[in-house]
């Protein structure tokens, strides 16, 4: 029945082995390696950073970044806790460090966020979902949201196709003058007897190519205390079977040729052993389930020189994703419970832009991918999924107004071995935006973007075993934004820097995917049914001071959403969905004095309902916590030392994210980190 | 100056009333009344509904119709029991009267439930993981777990004496004589169904028989006349749901009825029926209503509904028949997630008032004098 388990374990040593053997063969030019494009690099890194100041606030799309130090100074130890910061965001989170944590922006659902890494899609056929609690902050430089799109035109067809994208990017090596390599050992520790080391060297294997490695285990045995009380039962419990044991690996080569086009080559691997801890329910506070995961993935993109009038951007990537259930408390004649599933996917992507003229540029983006499931489930449809993607898009940019527009064409081919599968699918979709400066002074301006697209039914909606629903048709949004940007540097003030963003927006989702019971409880299927309107707006102000020699960083974030359920001939008509506070919102403060340095954050989620019905029974109250850490660093002779501690939920407040799936309460977490160069 | 720092005071007072301003305290939900039509004088004081609350979820909950005051009373456990933590729990699968004791069965929460029928104030607890039903001999409660057995349990200790092995996946029981019929599903093996009643000697509490019947046995009810009414889930797929007649002097099937059955309720000579079919070609459930009379097996057409109250009901998921009026109600579990409702349909067919209850309202039992 595994046969294909062991064909894909066969693919993945093999491409290990020719990363390792190619590496080994590049590993003796470390000899002639050369230092004078150094300067080079760090005036591009300079330049990249003014400019990403400047790219949020000329961005037509809304886009929030989190990168560089910000992003190290933040409480967070997985990309799901710093996207906590991001207004319009709401994180599902199970809680623990081995929890389910996912991504739903502005209301639309978490299916229709992609999630990009190094620009290349993390597919998931399967149930369309990317866990984010698995992508550790470990080697990350940025990570950025952009609701609509991004508003590049040489990109991958998928950066196109959803509602919404995030970014993640990895570090890139950077060397000093002179410096060949650099290595970097931490050591995270702290509550829920977290044990977290990691490494990452960077090597310069010549003038042109790079190395870089990385590799991070995670272990915890993720107990913490929870409270649940109704001010006369008083019930603080242990969580139980929350342990994780991760382990991941990353290796990439950057390169670049000698008429400065680049290309990377980065092989990943991830895998793990979790327990699963259920919903805490009267009467039952222990679960013996577990989940192991190994996700593989190897990628590659190589992109034209810059500043051409034809560029050219190529990416290819190969993933394998195993996933298995093991439910000790569910016994069949065949024994427990124990479902496994092997996804692979194929992708390739070309994206060519020309520039017709010096405000006129149009690009063709085409992609192609392949997506198949297999399980041990009986009866298993086996589907396979070709998909299409061609992305036709148009800028023209003047110095006051840039206006962006594209249509994607998506063809969706899918195949199953048993019962009836979807068949073919054809959409068009299209995306229009703009951003205007309308003064003189470029402080302020002014966006607006639509956005008409789709998610694919997942294999899960449309065969999983008696649920799925193979006449199920996609899922769509329409989003509409309006906005403005203002940005202002100030010169000998205290206040150095303001950067205010706010936007108003309406989306709407129709052909909700959701289940419906049919004859019994134990019998759902899938069915296109439920409409939702939203109605948002989100604010993000940025502030930064200096007093002396104290530095002081501010952000600010609130988003409030009306998102209600408007199905035709519902119950539950104009009431606000399951999980969306009407309020939510943010503050962080950083204080930077000499080489230490100090962060407060504070993130509000104002009330909600876990049910349709908007009544007291389905009331989750709101939930608030506070963060404190200090950051430590020095250096002596050419090492650099760091030392962090963090107190989370400093008032040890107890919440559900997710109901009856409780929240750790006040917890610590120390980091140590030396840099070698 | 002196006003730009007074803004930023009382900016920042607001900001920390914002920040650190308390949660209101959650507390204990309390129940909600609705005022329907009394009953008049009769020997039931009223009826209780356990509704199941979805998988996960811990929203069972219970609510009280009072016949002689007509007053519906919503979620009454809380109330009722405020140090119980958590609540009743998750998935409350039965609900049965035996003296002046409630039993309730809830199966998410691995537990058996008894209060006082009364007050509704618990009692005490017996834990039995994946229990599913509930029925009664002799002082003795008798409840079907998953894990292949009838637990024994002492209705006046409340000790689980011993456990009956039966088949796999037990569901309901019905005892007839002294002789306790359990169906078993064999639900955790969709390819190996169980297809078999165990038949249990009360006396010696020992498995002593298997009747086959169909797979995935799910409901049995015994008339007054000394059958069996059992259903067949069937696989969900080719193989639809079915009712069987069991005769218990011969234990063997004396009747297939050929008509898809996920509930009923019997009253006297009348077995009241839900079916629920799921069409795959209009992607849709396809609802009816039938009435069988169990003195001569045969169908009654035209159902119990008269007055086009089914095209109201989305999901009809439990009923129950008034002993004394043979008055029927019946549940709508609607989509599982928001509140349910109950109907209530006199003799005539004809809705007397329907009342919004709590999620998957499922099990009814009436509290006689």
């Amino acid at each position: 029945m595994f046969r294909f388990l062991h064909a894909c374990n066969g693919i993945k040593y093999y491409l290990f082995l020719s990363f390792i053997f190619w590496t080994g063969i590049l590993m003796p030019q470390l000899a002639v390696a050369q230092t004078d494009s150094l300067k080079a690099n760090i005036l591009k890194e300079v330049e990249i950073r003014h400019q990403r100041k400047l790219l949020q606030n000329i961005s037509p799309t809304p886009l929030q970044i989190l990168s560089g130090t910000a992003l190290r100074k933040l409480n967070a130890l997985s990309v799901a806790d710093a996207i906590r910061y991001f207004s319009g965001v709401q994180l599902k989170d199970y809680g623990g460090i081995g929890g389910l944590k996912t991504i739903n922006v502005r209301s639309m659902g978490s299916n229709h966020t992609a999630v990009f890494y190094d620009g290349i899609q993390l597919g998931n056929a399967q149930n369309g979902q990317v866990d984010l609690g698995k992508y550790s902050l470990d080697n990350l430089e940025e990570i950025s949201l952009y609701s609509g799109q991004k508003s590049d035109l040489l990109m991958p067809a998928k950066a196109f196709a959803s509602a919404s994208s995030l970014y993640l990017k990895t570090q890139s090596p950077v060397f000093d003058i002179g410096q060949r390599r650099s290595l970097k050992l931490s050591l995270k520790g702290g509550s829920f007897g977290l044990f977290d080391p990691s490494v990452v060297f960077h090597q310069r294997l010549t003038d042109r190519l790079s190395l870089s490695l990385n590799a991070e285990l995670i272990q915890a045995n993720g107990k913490y205390k929870y409270r649940y009380t109704n001010s006369v039962y008083d019930t603080t419990v242990v969580r139980h079977n929350g342990d994780i044991l991760a382990k991941r690996f990353e290796a990439a080569l950057f390169g670049n040729t000698a008429d400065s086009s680049k290309w990377q080559l980065r092989i990943y691997n991830y895998d793990s052993e979790r327990g699963l801890p259920g919903a805490i329910v009267a009467n039952k506070f222990d679960f013996s389930q577990r989940q192991w995961d190994d996700n593989f993935f190897v990628q590659s993109s190589y992109q034209s020189k810059t500043d051409q009038r034809f560029q050219f951007l190529a990416n290819a990537k190969y993933a394998y994703d195993f996933i298995r259930y093991l439910d000790p408390e569910r016994v069949s004649l065949f024994g427990a419970l124990d479902n496994r599933y092997a996804q692979q996917e194929i992708y390739l992507s070309l994206a060519n832009q020309y520039q017709i003229l010096k405000f006129w540029d149009i690009s063709l983006s085409t992609d192609y991918s392949y997506q198949q499931l297999d399980a041990n489930l009986e009866n298993f449809a086996y589907p396979k999924r070709q998909t299409a993607l061609i992305a036709l898009a148009s800028k023209f940019n003047w110095q006051r107004l840039s206006i962006q527009g594209n249509v994607l064409a998506t063809l969706v081919n899918d195949q199953v071995k048993t019962n009836s599968s979807a068949g073919d699918k054809t959409e068009y979709t299209p995306t229009i935006m703009a951003s205007w400066q309308p003064f003189k002074n470029n402080d302020f301006r002014l966006r607006a973007f639509y956005k008409s697209i789709f998610r694919m039914p997942t294999f899960n909606d449309l065969y999983y075993t008696l649920i799925g629903n193979s006449n199920l048709s996609p899922e769509y949004t329409k989003q509409y934004d309006l906005g403005f940007t203002y940005s202002k540097f100030f010169k000998a003030v205290k206040l150095t820097q303001i950067s205010i963003q706010t936007d108003i927006y309406y989306n709407t989702v129709r052909d909700k995917i959701i289940a419906i019971p049919t004859l019994s409880p134990f019998r759902w299927s899938m069915v296109n049914l439920g409409k939702v309107e939203i109605k948002g707006l989100e604010t993000n102000i940025q502030c930064n001071w200096n007093f002396n020699s104290f530095n002081l960083n501010t952000k600010f974030n609130y988003t409030y959403e009306k998102a209600i359920d408007i199905t035709q001939n519902s119950a539950v008509f104009g009431q606000q969905i399951p999980y969306i506070p009407l309020n939510s919102g943010a503050l962080m403060l950083g204080l930077d004095y000499k080489n230490i340095s100090f962060n407060y954050s504070y993130i509000y989620t104002g009330e909600r309902y876990s049910q349709k019905a908007n009544i007291p029974v389905n009331y989750v109250e709101p939930w608030y916590t506070h963060d404190l850490a200090v950051r430590f660093a020095f250096g002596y002779a050419k090492v650099n030392y760091s030392i962090a501690a963090e107190v989370n939920n400093v008032f040890n407040q107890y919440y559900d994210v997710v109901l009856n799936y409780p929240m750790p309460g006040r917890n610590f977490r120390i980091t140590l980190i030396t840099k070698f160069k | 100056m002196k006003k730009s720092l007074s803004i930023k005071v009382l900016t920042a007072l607001c900001l920390a009333t914002i920040l650190w301003s308390c949660r209101k305290d959650k507390g204990v939900t309390p129940e909600e009344q609705t005022q329907l039509p009394g009953q008049g004088s009769t020997a039931v004081n009223g009826l209780y509904v356990l509704n199941e609350g979805n998988w996960g979820s811990n929203k069972a909950s219970i609510d009280y119709y009072d016949y002689a005051t007509g007053v519906y009373r919503k979620n009454i456990y809380g109330q009722a029991n405020p140090s119980a933590t958590l609540g009743l729990g998750d998935v409350g699968n039965d609900i049965k009267i035996y003296g002046s004791k409630l039993y309730i069965i809830v199966n998410g929460s691995g537990k058996l439930e008894i209060l006082d029928v009364k007050t509704a104030k618990k009692l005490a607890q017996v834990d039995i993981s994946n229990c599913r039903y509930l029925t009664f001999y002799k002082n003795k409660a008798y409840v079907t777990a998953y894990e292949g057995f009838v637990a024994v349990v002492d209705t006046a200790t409340y000790k689980l004496d011993a456990k009956i092995t039966v088949g796999r996946e037990p569901e309901e029981m019905a005892v007839v004589g002294d002789r306790l019929y359990v169906a078993n599903s064999g639900g955790y093996t969709s390819s190996n169904y169980e297809r078999t009643l165990s038949v249990v000697d009360l006396a010696t509490s020992k498995e002593i028989k298997r009747i086959d019947v169909a797979i995935n046995l799910h409901r049995v009810k015994a008339d007054q006349y000394g059958d069996l009414y059992v259903t067949s889930r069937g696989n969900y797929g080719d193989v639809k749901s079915n009712l069987y007649v069991i005769d218990t002097k011969t234990e063997a099937v004396k009747r297939k009825f050929d008509i898809e059955a996920s509930n009923f309720a019997i009253d006297k000579d009348f077995a009241y029926i839900i079916s629920t079919a799921w069409s795959n070609a209009t992607m849709s459930n396809v609802i009816s209503y039938s009435k069988i009379n169990v003195k001569d097996e045969t169908i009654i057409p035209g159902g119990f509904i008269s007055d086009g109250t089914d095209k109201e009901i989305v999901m009809p998921y439990g009923i129950a028949v008034d002993p004394i009026s043979s008055e029927v109600y019946i549940t709508d579990a609607k989509d599982y997630v928001t509140p349910g409702t109950l109907y209530s349909i006199d003799k005539n067919g004809k809705k007397k008032f329907s009342v919004s209850t709590g999620d998957i309202p499922a099990h009814l039992v009436f509290y006689t004098k």
